[in-house]
């Protein structure tokens, strides 16, 4: 018996605890949190770039936030809530809410340093050309913001996926269950197994994110960084994640 | 539930919090030490810096958890054996920091490398004299990052039942008292603050001259 006689084992692949369920689970936790996060957060990232106000405020909370242990945020809101709350909602609610917790910042830095870092001389042109101040944010400010609005949602789905294994400390489903009941149970296979599954999920969306990056941003855009290599900001302290 | 938890547990959270603390340090320094040649490897090379960052951003991606279970696969230790974790931290602080180094090396004034090179300096000599000095503040910033990281994720090891600060998390579960856990949130907050001071610190006596030049 090993690691891949467990991942081949047609009994683990069948079923509704069967890795394809599991997985399912593991994305639908995943799409619900990024979903709610991005709503929050793309429109904040849009107002604090264009305005420009509350940047410190914002830099300075997804610094707080990194500090903060996932693991017993999560508890602690499962604490805090299990007298009032019924049924499996008990386990949703915090694991739901740490999620976006985890995936506001990335995507909020993402946006509000890509308007901002939209080329002054196409903002200039686009107004020299009779561009109202709401249609340049729509058709050039917002393209420009895309790559880097794309990499924070990037960074936050990683995220995401990775800290989906701790919902099931609590008790809920998806990929983590295998490391929490291998852990209970002693099998060091099935541990490994879904250690094995997390890794390669997350591995396949940031292959699945590059290939988007490249359909979806501007060739426009695309060509001129790719001229302008050196003088490109490499690092925006604030937009790295931690892994999770 | 009572603040008495506390007390009579002082023993227990003393230990927690000083392996929390090695498990954080000692691979934050270790990360720093590989990081520094392979960023200088990256900054130097045109045609390596896309595949050294890439791979070090790649490795970013493993989540903690699985890292700390597939690692005694591959070295072959014990998966209660807090090396997984050490060596799980430096693998996350060197992705970290290779970016971080070659940024830092590469936003040295050209002025001063080329008044190094004027004065004699040779090639390593400028390196050590000259670069990583002018670099310092870059590095400090990634390495604040790395080391408030590191504190956060030790905490998942308590899912394995490694001990350290996130252990009182999974006691606090377990038998359902906030005191513990908050202890331990608490804790690991503090903790974060005060070794992100110290490399500020460290930092600003690294550099001696920003004082009189940069803040006057």
């Amino acid at each position: 018996m090993s690691v891949i006689d467990w991942l081949t084992d047609p009994a683990n692949w069948t079923g509704a605890d069967g890795i394809p369920s599991q997985m399912g689970y593991h994305l639908l936790y995943t799409g619900i949190a990024l979903v709610i996060a991005a709503a929050i957060a793309v429109p904040l990232g849009v107002l604090v770039g264009y305005t420009g106000k509350g940047e410190r405020l914002v830099a300075g909370s997804a610094n707080a936030l990194r500090a903060l242990p996932t693991l017993g945020l999560l508890i602690l809101l499962f604490l805090l809530i299990s007298p009032v709350v019924p049924g499996q909602l008990v386990y949703i609610i915090p694991t739901i809410v740490v999620l976006v917790l985890l995936a506001v910042p990335p995507i909020l830095t993402g946006t509000y340093t890509g308007i901002q870092s939209a080329d002054p001389d196409a903002v200039g042109a686009a107004r020299g050309m009779g561009y109202t101040k709401l249609q340049i944010l729509w058709h050039v400010q917002l393209p420009c913001a895309l790559p880097l609005l794309l990499s924070g949602i990037r960074s936050s789905t990683l995220q995401v996926v990775s800290t989906a294994t701790v919902a099931a400390y609590l008790g809920l489903q998806g990929l983590g269950r295998y490391i929490i009941d291998g852990r209970a149970q002693a099998d060091f296979f099935q541990m490994a197994g879904g250690a094995i599954l997390v890794a390669a999920l997350a591995f396949a969306l940031e292959i699945a994110f590059t290939l988007l990056g490249t359909l979806i941003v501007s060739p426009g855009l695309r060509r001129t960084s790719r001229r302008r290599r050196t003088a490109a900001p490499t690092t925006v302290t604030g937009a790295i994640p931690r892994p999770a | 539930m009572t603040i008495d938890w506390i007390w009579e547990n002082l023993p227990l959270i003393g230990d927690l919090t000083l392996n929390h603390l090695w498990l954080t340090l000692t691979p934050t320094v270790l990360g720093l030490f590989v990081a520094l040649p392979f960023g200088w490897w990256a900054h130097r090379s045109r045609r390596g810096r896309p595949f050294i960052v890439g791979t070090a951003g790649l490795l970013y991606t493993i989540p903690s958890l699985a890292l700390f279970i597939i690692l005694p696969t591959i070295l072959g230790t014990k998966i209660l054996d807090p090396i997984n974790i050490v060596i799980a931290l430096t693998i996350y602080t060197v992705s970290l920091l290779v970016r971080v180094v070659s940024d830092g090396l590469s936003s040295v004034p050209v002025d001063a490398v080329q008044a190094a090179e004027a004065m004699g300096y040779r090639s390593w000599q400028r390196l050590v004299l000259v670069e990583l000095p002018v670099a310092v503040p870059v590095i400090a910033a990634g390495l604040r990052v790395a080391v408030v990281s590191n504190v956060s994720i030790v905490t998942m090891a308590a899912l394995l039942g490694i001990p350290q600060l996130g252990t009182l998390f999974t006691q606090g579960f377990q038998l359902r008292l906030f005191v513990p856990l908050v202890t331990g949130i608490l804790l690991c907050v503090v903790l974060a603050v005060i070794l992100d001071l110290v490399i500020v610190r460290l930092g600003s006596l690294a550099t001696p001259w920003r004082d009189r030049t940069v803040a006057a």
